[in-house]
C-alpha cells in the first residue's frame, strides 16, 4: 500500500536523512544509500512495530523485509496475510 | 574499490598466511618510543605521560613503552575502578606499574559516577524492559543477528542473584539510555586522567590497538580523547606479541579482551565485533590488503556468507563511527588555524 511507503518514507525523512537531499525510492537500499546504521534499524524496526501494530520476530529482521519501502510494505503485506482472523 | 570501500579481487590466496601479522618486536617498540618521544616532548611540549592502566593488553604495552621511552620517572599511571569493575583488573593493572616502575594512584569513581546519575540512568532503562531488575542484579548489552543473516540489533541480558539468565531485544530508546549512561564511565576517567596531566604538563596517552581505532570501539570524549595513540596502528594479534615481548605478566598476555565495564562479563566480541579478536584482525588485515572475502572465508574456516558479513561490518562500523574521530565540524573554516 502507498499508505505504508509514505509513512515509512517519511519517518526516515523527519529522523535519519534530515537535511539530506537523499532520494528514497521504493526500491532504494537503505543499506546501499548509507540511510541506516544499526541505531537507525533498530529505530525503523520500532516505528514500523508502533505505527502498524505488529510484532517483529527477530528472525524477520531480514534485508528482504526491511531494506527498502517495497519490502517493508510486502512484509507488512505477508504478515497480515498470515495473522489468524479474529 | 566499491561503494563499501572494500577493495576486491586485488591479491593473491598466498597473502593469507600465519605469519603475515609477525612482528619484528624489538624494532617495531624502539620505533614507536622514538616517536612517543618526538611527539610528547618537541611536538606537544609536555614533560612525559599519563595513562590509564585498565589491567588489560593495551594500556599495559603502552605503559611498558611510555617507560622505555620516557623512563619510569616521567610516566603516571592511574587505576581507576567503579563498581562494575572486575577486582581482578585492578590487581592485574598494579602488577604491571611495579613491574615498570611507574608511580601511580588508584581513584575510585563510582562516588561521581553516583553522583552524575551513571547508574540510576542506567537502571532506569533497564527497568522498563526488566521491571524485576534490582540492585544485586548484573546486566549487559549483546550484540545479535547480523552473521546470522539478519540485521544487527541489540540484546539486554539480565541475571538474577540466583543465576538465571533472562535477555530481551532492546527498543532504540533504552539501548541509546544504557549506552548513554554507560559512556559516563569513560568520560569521567578521561576528566581524571587529564586532571593528573595538567597538573604534571603531562600529555594523556590514548590505548586503542587498530581494531578498535579502525572500527570506532570508543567513548567520544571518553576514551577516544588522548594526545597520542601509539599502538593505534597495531593489530590486536601484534599487541599480545610486543606484550609478551616487553615481559608483561602472563595473565594479562593470555587473558580474552573485556569491555569490562558492564557487571555482567562481556567480551567485546559480544559487545561490538562479529568475531573473535584474532579472526578479525584476520578479516580486517584481509579487507585492508584487497583479498576477497572467500579467501578469508577459507583461511577461517567460515563460512562465506560470514565472511562477506564481516567485510560489509567492517565497512558499516567505518562509516557509521565516522564522526567519533571528527573534529568538531564548522560553518565555514577559520584559515587562520589548521585543520
Amino acid at each position: 500500500m502507498q499508505d505504508v511507503k509514505n509513512k515509512v518514507r517519511q519517518f526516515l525523512r523527519d529522523n535519519l536523512v534530515m537535511g539530506g537531499d537523499v532520494a528514497i525510492a521504493d526500491g532504494t537500499s537503505f543499506m546501499e544509500a548509507h540511510i541506516l546504521d544499526s541505531t537507525g534499524f533498530i529505530e525503523l524496526i520500532t516505528f514500523v512495530e508502533e505505527t502498524f501494530g505488529v510484532a517483529v520476530d527477530e528472525e524477520e529482521m531480514l534485508p528482504e523485509n526491511f531494506d527498502s519501502l517495497a519490502n517493508i510494505d510486502g512484509y507488512l503485506a505477508r504478515k497480515r496475510a498470515a495473522k489468524p482472523a479474529a | 574499490m566499491n561503494r563499501d570501500g572494500i577493495v576486491a579481487g586485488g591479491a593473491g590466496p598466498s597473502q593469507l598466511h600465519a605469519n603475515m601479522l609477525a612482528l619484528d618486536c624489538e624494532a617495531e617498540a624502539g620505533r614507536i618510543e622514538k616517536r612517543m618521544l618526538e611527539i610528547v616532548g618537541r611536538e606537544q611540549r609536555r614533560r612525559g605521560v599519563v595513562i590509564a592502566l585498565s589491567g588489560g593488553v593495551d594500556s599495559s604495552v603502552c605503559a611498558a613503552l611510555a617507560a622505555r621511552a620516557f623512563g619510569a620517572a616521567k610516566v603516571f599511571g592511574l587505576m581507576l575502578p567503579e563498581r562494575d569493575s572486575s577486582p581482578h583488573s585492578l590487581l592485574r593493572a598494579t602488577r604491571v606499574a611495579g613491574q615498570f616502575g611507574i608511580a601511580h594512584a588508584v581513584e575510585n569513581i563510582a562516588p561521581t559516577l553516583e553522583a552524575l546519575g551513571c547508574y540510576r540512568w542506567r537502571d532506569e532503562a533497564i527497568r522498563a524492559v526488566f521491571p524485576q531488575f534490582g540492585a544485586d542484579w548484573k546486566s549487559k548489552i549483546a550484540i545479535a543477528g547480523g552473521s546470522v543473516g539478519t540485521f544487527n540489533y541489540f540484546k539486554l541480558v539480565v541475571q538474577s542473584p540466583a543465576g538465571e539468565l533472562h535477555e530481551t531485544r532492546l527498543p532504540p530508546r533504552q539501548y541509546l539510555q544504557i549506552v548513554a549512561a554507560t559512556n559516563f564511565k569513560q568520560r569521567v576517567r578521561k576528566m581524571v586522567e587529564y586532571f593528573h596531566a595538567d597538573r604534571l604538563n603531562y600529555a594523556v596517552i590514548g590505548t586503542p590497538n587498530r581494531l578498535e581505532y579502525d572500527q570506532g570501539f570508543f567513548v567520544k570524549n571518553g576514551d577516544g580523547a588522548a594526545d597520542l595513540k601509539p599502538i593505534a596502528h597495531l593489530y590486536k594479534t601484534q599487541v599480545y606479541a610486543l606484550a609478551r615481548h616487553l615481559g608483561i605478566p602472563d595473565e594479562i598476555c593470555n587473558a580474552a579482551p573485556s569491555t569490562d565495564t558492564y557487571s555482567l562479563q562481556q567480551g567485546q566480541d559480544e559487545f561490538y565485533f562479529a568475531l573473535t579478536y584474532d579472526k578479525m584482525d584476520v578479516a580486517l588485515w584481509a579487507c585492508n590488503h584487497g583479498v576477497p572475502a572467500e579467501e578469508v572465508a577459507s583461511f577461517l574456516r567460515i563460512s562465506e556468507a560470514q565472511a562477506a558479513f564481516v567485510y560489509k561490518d567492517i565497512a558499516a562500523k567505518r562509516l557509521a563511527t565516522r564522526y567519533l574521530h571528527a573534529k568538531p565540524s564548522l560553518v565555514e573554516p577559520v584559515p587562520e588555524i589548521p585543520a
